[in-house]
């Protein structure tokens, strides 16, 4: 099905399954813990053994040797595959590091071997006795220090690096008030529940994969380049997915390492990387240096909007998008943006949840509040009066909903915003109270997807679709379309996510997987419907799929009788017209947030936190609830405590476990409430949805950092929002 | 983890004389810290013996009016004891800021006083430290130091000592009990008990090879007002950046000791007579000797501010 035009009426928008609160049907099983997740299936064919994964101890250089002799006579060990052994491999197109093979150290903990023993004990003793002799090289590891040999990249992420509109320099120049200030954002990582994990058999030259993916055909694709086999040899599975946030986005080392090692060995193979190796050795939202500058006049109309952004990355590698948003979200005829790449030798820069928007909102909506401030506005009004229908780089180009300016004025209303005074005025015992906002965006991406779906005589309709659900709900949210399509109850469908086998589909990534997967979806229960309609002589267009039953005028046919002993199928996918050239997709939301600061401490804590959401039709408000305040979560932690840290000298993040990186814990998220606007889009797909779970994530930080320049009247442009930063601004207590 | 092997003892007496006649054991209670090590292979004992099987797990009145607790007492317990709660708040404050509940239900009093320091660098086998490996080189020391400390440091090791309990049985000059493998027994003051880095930071404690600690004496009740403030980036599970424990008396003089600046819980008693003077005076005069890196200066402005809540809270 190829979507072109605006949707029309369809049997979605009947709204008695989709868009209702309907727990996650794939809830028991994940409570009872029979929902299995890589690193626990047990019963491929064969015994299988443990592989454990050593990482580079250097940043940069090459193996010169490996001495496995020692970690080969280990107790329980069956075999150690090193880097050199397997040789120079092509690298899969998705990754910029490659995971395994060769002589050549692009960044530290990447895999250099994998010791494979009877035990996971055995193995990972074993790994401790590898002796590795490398020839080090002297690598660039600080952006700060790189910034000044930063490039214009050729690749932007499908995007322009630059863009221009009218005369930013002069606009900016003449502008009645104005604000040019830098903003920095360190380096995250995903820090993920479950760490990346595969089990790996192969049945003569085909392998079967047990893993956790976001992406099933990318990793499938990749995997099969890395291993010099064809696709269709391997199959790979991952039904359950204990969250990814875009780090089980492309191939990783612990898929590569468990199929040579059970090639190696001749029986499966089963790695997880360990958490100290997750932050070195696979990707993280790489850190940025941000200039934002904004001209008005003294009334509040923006003029000119200028946002560069610098970030590193490996050669070969893409910057953070993080001036995306501003090409978009404000009004404004004089426009600049830019994006400059500089090398960085640690691990691979890459997509981290809204990647772009997430760091350049952190910025981008502290310089509106510091702006807002300047022009002795609210920052609510601010921003409203700055609102645009249309794409400002393209103003003939319209948005096809943008109820930015709703979400604002009901945030406001329902969290007490005209209770907020200024700059640190209100105190309960020893915490500075204040109270911040930042607007939210993200675009709605399109990629194609496809389902099958075959009803049978017991009037069971069972969806399969390589689709995967990390955590977001897609088992339910794609039960309830294709019940709503059936006219069947969701305890009827049956859903069967994340296998190769099935139709390939848009997968789990860039808020796209909800809309997508389940217009996939639709289009396949279209083309099921047409085949029960023409078995019956019905008139397809004229049916109605209601209460288990085809009726045509006075007609009615249980549909378990109407497809009868054999059964019938649907299978079809959704491809995407020109809408999203034509017109702007994009998702919108206000983040409002109290925060309490103590006067003496310095130390921030939430009190309360507000989403307002427009993001097109909800298809579960239950599971997309969860979504946001998920991404309202991390946000905090993007806020407040979450940083790589880099050492320069050696060339690693250096708190590469959960008790160094620190993300919320429970003591730090208080009250959340997430609403949403009624809406439904018919530009965005046959579901008339879009997505929210990276929409949640977009702005929250920055309203954090506003509202502890409420509190406490320290303006923090750097994060996190640690305490060191803003200490010595605090008011005198001693 | 390397292979080891595991016995248990059932009485102080068998601990001690097990671990005597095996150089290379250690003994594991609650493991919350044993166990991490040992499968990074920062510890590789080759014997583990069990102790949690010995007893000792009392709290009990001493004849001077203080209170006698035994190694295995749990954390949890320890900090719910009323006794403690009542005439030792502080010590229950800081038990009940560290960790979380499950790891207060394991780790052991004596355990929790031999817990080894968080340095990311000492927890990375690939990257120098004289801790873990003697001689190697301090990786933190122009490294990522946010954390680390700011007084009694070397230049072989700039690590703090992770606990909050023992902060605040510094304050409380609480003693230490043990046994050694030749039977003989003796106290250890708090204050000796820890060690400053020097050219041996892999030397954390004064105890001899074999040395079991068999309780923690409190001494008599000293009044006042008990407080205990740990500060850090997010509002639980996370190690002190800075913490202080604090007994403030109505005229308010008192003591106090300090977390997350040094390789021990950190005390001065010149520091503890400027108390009365306000928290400016006794924090510079606690950290007059600090030689505090780039990254982890904050700390002495931090100390001073966080002693201030410390006082403003006790008055209040």
């Amino acid at each position: 099905m190829k979507f072109e035009k605006p949707a029309e009426m369809n049997p979605i928008d009947r709204m008695k399954v989709v868009g209702q609160p309907i727990r996650r049907i794939d809830g028991e099983l994940k409570v009872s813990g029979q929902a299995k997740y890589a690193y626990e299936w047990h019963d491929p064919a064969g015994r299988y053994a443990y592989g454990y994964p050593v990482g580079s101890a250097i940043a940069k250089g090459h193996i010169l040797a490996i001495d496995s002799e020692a970690a080969q006579r280990a107790p329980g060990v069956l075999k150690v595959v090193t880097t050199l052994d397997v040789g120079d491999r092509e690298k899969g197109k998705f990754n910029t590091a490659k995971l395994f093979g060769g002589s050549e150290i692009q960044h530290y903990h990447q895999a250099v071997a994998v010791v494979v023993a009877e035990t996971f004990e055995q193995a990972r003793d074993a790994a401790a006795l590898l002796k590795i002799e490398y020839a080090e090289e002297a690598g660039s590891f600080s952006l700060k220090e790189a910034k000044s040999s930063a490039v214009k990249p050729k690749d932007a992420g499908g995007s322009e690096p630059d863009t221009s509109v009218g005369d930013f320099t002069g606009a900016f120049r003449s502008a009645e008030v104005t604000l040019d200030e830098e903003y920095s954002t360190p380096d995250q990582s995903h820090s993920m529940m479950e760490p990346h994990a595969s089990l790996a058999a192969w049945d003569g030259d085909e392998l079967t994969l047990w893993t956790s993916s976001q992406m099933i055909d990318w990793w499938r694709g990749d995997l099969a380049t890395t291993l010099g086999i064809d696709k269709e040899k391997i199959t790979l599975m991952s039904p359950f997915i204990g969250g990814g946030f875009g780090g089980k986005l492309f191939l990783r080392a612990d898929a590569v390492l468990a199929a040579f090692a059970a090639k190696a060995i001749g029986r499966p193979v089963k790695v997880a990387l360990p958490r100290p190796l997750m932050a070195n050795n696979t990707t993280h939202r790489p850190a940025t240096i941000q200039r934002i500058r904004i001209g008005a006049s003294k009334d509040g109309k923006i003029s000119a909007i200028g946002h560069e952004s610098w970030s590193g990355d490996l050669a070969g590698g893409q910057p953070e998008a993080a001036v995306m948003q501003t090409r978009l979200l404000y009004a404004g005829k004089n426009r600049m943006t830019a994006m400059r790449l500089a090398t960085l030798n640690l691990a691979e820069g890459n997509a981290m949840r809204a990647p772009g928007e997430a760091p350049g909102l952190m910025a981008l909506e502290i310089a509106m509040d510091e702006m807002a401030e300047k022009l002795g506005m609210d920052p609510v009004a601010f921003r409203k009066l700055n609102d645009t229908q249309m794409d400002p780089e393209n103003p003939e180009r319209p948005f096809t909903q943008r109820n930015l300016n709703g979400c604002l004025d009901l945030g406001a209303e329902r969290f007490g915003w005209k209770n907020r005074g200024k700059p640190r005025s209100r105190t309960e015992g020893n915490m500075l109270i204040g109270m911040g906002v930042a607007a939210a965006f993200r675009n709605n991406l399109l990629l194609p997807s496809a389902a099958r779906v075959r009803l049978d005589q017991s009037g069971t309709l069972t969806v399969e679709t390589d689709m995967t659900d990390i955590g977001t709900g897609s088992y339910t949210i794609i039960a309830q379309t294709a019940a709503e399509m059936l006219g069947l109850p969701i305890n009827r469908v049956a859903v069967h996510l994340g296998d190769s086998r099935f139709p390939v589909s848009a997968g789990s990534g860039g808020q796209f997987g909800a809309n997508c997967s389940t217009s996939g979806v639709y289009a396949a229960c279209v083309k099921l419907r047409e085949a029960i309609a023409a078995k019956l002589g019905f008139n397809s267009a004229d049916a109605v799929f209601e209460d288990g039953q085809v009726r045509l005028g006075n007609r009615a046919v249980p549909l378990a009788d109407a497809v009868g002993t054999e059964g019938l199928t649907g299978e079809d996918g959704v491809e995407w017209g020109d809408l999203s050239e034509t017109h702007q997709q994009s998702t919108f939301g206000a983040h409002f947030v109290e925060v309490g600061v103590d006067r003496f401490t310095g130390e921030t804590r939430i009190r309360r936190m507000l989403a307002v959401c427009a993001a097109g039709r909800i298809l579960n408000p239950v599971t997309a609830r969860s979504q946001v305040i998920g991404a309202m979560t991390m946000g905090v932690g993007g806020a407040l405590t979450e940083e790589l840290a880099v050492d320069e000298r050696r060339g690693f993040f250096v708190n590469h476990d959960l008790a160094g990186y620190e993300v919320p814990v429970h003591a730090d998220i208080p009250h959340q409430e997430v609403i949403f606007m009624e809406e439904a889009d018919p530009y965005s797909s046959p579901m008339k949805a879009k997505g929210v779970g990276e929409l949640g994530l977009c702005g929250v930080s920055a309203a954090i950092a506003n509202a502890i320049y409420n509190a406490t009247g320290v303006r923090l442009r750097h994060y996190p929002l640690t305490l060191d930063k803003m200490l010595h601004q605090l008011p005198d207590v001693a | 983890m390397k292979a080891f092997t595991y016995e248990r003892a059932t009485s102080v007496e068998q601990a001690a004389s097990m671990a005597a006649s095996n150089p290379d054991a250690r003994f594991i209670a609650g493991g919350t810290n044993l166990l991490d090590l040992m499968k990074l292979q920062i510890e590789t004992p080759l014997y583990l013996i069990d102790i949690n099987h010995v007893g000792l797990d009392k709290i009990e009145p001493t004849d001077d009016g203080g209170l006698r607790i035994g190694a295995m007492v749990r954390n949890t317990a320890l900090a719910a004891d009323e006794r403690v709660r009542r005439d030792y708040s502080v010590l229950s404050r800081a038990l009940v800021a560290g960790a979380s509940g499950q790891l207060r239900n394991k780790a052991t009093t004596a355990g929790n006083l031999l817990q080894r320091t968080r340095c990311p660098y000492f927890y990375d086998t690939n990257q120098p430290c004289n801790k873990r490996q003697p001689g190697s080189g301090c990786s933190a020391i122009g490294g990522f130091s946010r954390q680390h400390a700011v007084v009694g440091t070397s230049e072989a090791c700039i690590a703090t000592h992770p606990s909050d309990m023992a902060i605040a049985m510094r304050a409380l000059d609480a003693k230490v009990e043990t046994v050694k493998g030749d039977g003989t027994r003796r106290t250890i003051p708090i204050a000796d008990f820890h060690r400053l880095p020097g050219d041996t930071p892999h030397i954390e404690t004064n105890l001899e090879r074999g040395e079991f600690i068999t309780a923690v004496n409190l001494p008599a009740p000293i009044g006042g007002k008990h407080v205990y403030r740990k500060v850090r980036d997010r509002a639980s599970y996370a190690f002190a950046l800075v913490s202080v424990a604090a007994v403030v008396q109505p005229d308010g003089t008192g003591r106090f000791a300090i977390g997350g600046v040094a390789h021990k819980p950190w005390r001065v008693d010149a520091a503890d007579a400027r108390l009365k003077a306000g928290a400016r005076e006794a924090a510079r005069a606690a950290l007059a000797d600090a030689r505090p890196t780039e990254q982890n200066r904050y700390k002495l402005d931090l100390v001073e501010r966080t002693l201030g809540a410390a006082l403003a809270e006790a008055k209040g």
